[in-house]
């Protein structure tokens, strides 16, 4: 077990910034999730904490050890790669024991620790294989084995679900999170995910273009969604988010007249903000209270999904979806009706694009 | 894949047939030539049908060519040329492929250029260094001036003197630093994903642990099938060995043909003559067949 710190820890490929100053302290048995988009920086992350990759400046401690200067190896940190990486010649048995081997841990103790791990992961029956004679899956687990067996202080885990099907990537996502329970190790996995972070985390961190936009728990996340890019890129459907501006008398206005009350605002006339609701937020047709301020959303198309469906149309000259449970009737031809509860609101500054916090006064 | 296409397949089969034809034709002709006796193989045409001397000619070709000493030395020397270009080669594209350090580029380049000067370019330079292993030093002593220098402070002529003539290493050691084999490593080299590294520093293993545990092993079919070039190449080399053996007890066993030619004017005995070349065939044949399975995987696509 060890903490992390990355303080100031920036990377740059000649002149192209890639990750700008992140701080980050993981405590010691923590489950981080680094999440963003494809290409905002989050292998890079990793792999500077594995030290694969150098750092242009700032310092990243291991367990209190500064380890800039230290070979991957002397680090302390396994790594599951996305490809799993496996010596295509050598057996399960040998790739799960190759760290072990090059430690120099004599061969009986190795192959009992093999064993162990081999058991934990059931892949006793395939010790004998080469890995292009398993699957994708298995593949998987030869790799996490190859990681375990070293009973690493820190785990590395860079997309290590996203070739897999989707059954499988549910199963080793909760297989992911026991071994993590389990060996109490400090872990970092990096996914591009929502539904894998919010499931996985203890707490995430959210990326974007190699800065980090939020440090929080998967709740404050998805409730509290720092900026307008957290916002949309967590949820789904992606929460609606509506451009205006600060009115008169606590109100947002929209660019078609539509004018929305948000109690408690307290801005400059005039300034640009955006308004966001989720979805499954909003209170739709009959459920729909009637001392609300009720809305109407005129309806493009509907995607059923089950559960509930979601309603695309037009609002506040916006794009909208909303999201209307099954027991709920509504015609396309009359739209939808609906309200927006304060409590559920976000409000962001346009130009920053942080959150505003009309919500400070209500927690 | 599978295809149906009778017309194709025979089209292809017949190219294959006639192909097999020419490239078995003088071989076969050579066969026959070294079974006849000296009237027979002097014919024209040459009897097609095999004759009664074969045992006869093969042992009047090995005593008077003194094949077996030669052909050992033949050995030794395709067989040093064949490690050494591996070696050398796997090392150096493995420096070139895996480490950054500064000059890789320049390194790698130059390299490139001798692909381009092949041996017989640079034959004489080359014997010129065989010669004297260190007349290219004894060059900059001469010419810097330290040679007169040292003569006139202490009297001592200073002379570098190294020769390879007429020795293993300096058959082998001029036709292994090329770099035909480094392209080969490092072509496949480059295949080896990034991943496959990382892994292994993640593990521990540090360069030369990496090089023997993951990449020679992995390169298994690319080394077999350089060596088998390698030593075929080197098995026919006939100026290089004709030029550093002045001895005859040195010379290898293709230079060696040379003296069961019929000279002109003397007795044509042409089916001594080839019964000498079948026996020079021999061992690159063998090695070809032993050897073909991981030579043609390793020139092919690599394992997935
Ligand atoms: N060796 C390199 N040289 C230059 N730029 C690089 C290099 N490696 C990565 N980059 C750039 O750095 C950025 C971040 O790359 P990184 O691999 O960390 O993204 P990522 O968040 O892991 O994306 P993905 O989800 O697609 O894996 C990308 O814009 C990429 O183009
Ligand atoms: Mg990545």
């Amino acid at each position: 077990m060890a903490e992390i710190s990355l303080r100031h820890v920036a990377k740059s490929y000649g002149r192209t910034p890639v990750v700008h100053a992140i701080d980050l302290e993981v405590a010691a048995g923590e489950f981080i999730v680094i999440l963003g988009p494809s290409g905002c920086g989050k292998s890079t992350l990793l792999r500077m904490i594995a030290g694969l990759e150098a750092i242009t400046a700032g310092e990243i401690a291991i367990g209190g050890r500064v380890v800039n200067d230290l070979e991957p190896r002397e680090r302390g940190c396994a790594m599951v790669f996305q490809n799993y990486a496996l010596y295509p010649h050598m057996t399960v048995a040998d790739n799960i024991g190759y760290a072990l081997k090059v430690a120099g841990v004599a061969k009986a103790e190795r192959l009992a620790r093999i064993e162990k791990v081999a058991d934990a992961l059931g892949l006793r029956d395939l010790l004998g294989r080469r890995p292009a004679q398993l699957s994708g899956g298995q593949r998987q687990r030869v790799a996490m084995g190859r990681a375990m067996i070293r009973e690493p202080a820190v785990f590395l885990f860079d997309e290590p679900l996203s070739n897999l099907d989707a059954e499988l990537r549910v199963r080793m996502r909760v297989e992911i999170r026991k071994l993590h329970d389990r060996l109490g190790a400090t872990s970092i996995f990096v996914t591009h995910d929502q539904v894998e972070a919010m499931t996985l985390a203890d707490r995430i961190v959210v990326l974007h273009g190699g800065r980090v936009e939020q440090i929080g728990t998967p709740y404050a996340i998805y409730h509290q969604p720092a900026s307008h890019f957290v916002a949309g890129f967590i949820g789904s459907p992606a929460m609606n988010r509506l451009d205006g501006r600060v009115g008169p008398a606590a109100t947002v206005v929209f660019a078609d007249g539509t004018t929305i009350a948000v109690p408690d605002l307290d801005l400059p006339e005039g300034q640009a903000v955006t308004l966001g609701i989720r979805p499954e937020d909003l209170r739709v047709g009959s459920e729909a209270p009637e001392d609300g301020i009720r809305h109407r959303l005129a309806i493009d198309f509907v995607e059923h999904l089950g559960p509930a469906a979601l309603v695309h149309g037009r609002f506040a000259g916006h794009d909208f979806v909303a999201s209307v449970p099954r027991h709920i009737a509504f015609t396309v031809v009359e739209g939808l009706t609906f309200t927006m509860p304060v409590e559920t609101m976000h409000l962001f500054d346009s130009t920053t694009g942080r959150r505003i916090g009309i919500d400070a006064a209500r927690e | 894949m599978i295809e149906r296409t009778p017309i194709l397949n025979l089209v292809t089969q017949l190219v294959l047939f006639v192909g097999l034809v020419v490239a078995l034709a003088p071989f076969v002709f050579v066969a026959i030539a070294a079974t006849h006796d000296l009237r027979d193989v002097n014919l024209v045409p040459m009897p097609l049908l095999p004759g009664h001397n074969f045992i006869d000619n093969l042992a009047t070709a090995w005593h008077r060519a003194g094949l077996g000493p030669k052909l050992v030395n033949s050995l030794i020397f395709a067989g040093g040329v064949a490690i050494g270009k591996v070696v050398v080669s796997a090392f150096t594209a493995y420096a070139i492929v895996f480490f950054r350090f500064p000059g890789r580029q320049l390194l790698f380049w130059s390299i490139f250029v001798t692909l381009m000067l092949p041996l017989e370019v640079r034959i004489v330079p080359t014997y010129a260094v065989a010669a004297n292993v260190l007349g290219p030093y004894q060059a900059i002593l001469d010419i810097t001036g330290i040679t007169s220098l040292v003569e006139a402070l202490s009297g001592i002529r200073l002379d570098l003197q190294f020769g390879l003539l007429n020795s293993y290493p300096g058959l082998i050691l001029p036709l292994v630093a090329t770099a035909t084999g480094t392209f080969l490593y490092r072509q496949f080299f480059l295949t080896l994903p990034d991943e496959l590294v990382e892994a292994a520093k993640m593990d521990g293993a540090g360069p030369i642990r990496f090089f023997f545990d993951i990449v020679l092993p992995l390169s298994r079919n690319n080394i077999a099938a350089l060596a088998t070039i390698m030593f075929l190449w080197a098995w026919n080399q006939y100026l290089w060995p004709l030029l550093v053996t002045t001895e005859p007890e040195h010379a290898t066993a293709v230079t060696a043909l040379k003296s069961l030619i019929p000279n002109e004017g003397g007795i044509p005995e042409w089916n001594v003559a080839m019964a000498g070349t079948l026996i020079v065939m021999l061992p690159t044949l063998i090695v070809v067949i032993v050897m073909q399975r991981w030579f043609v995987r390793g020139l092919i696509a690599s394992e997935k």
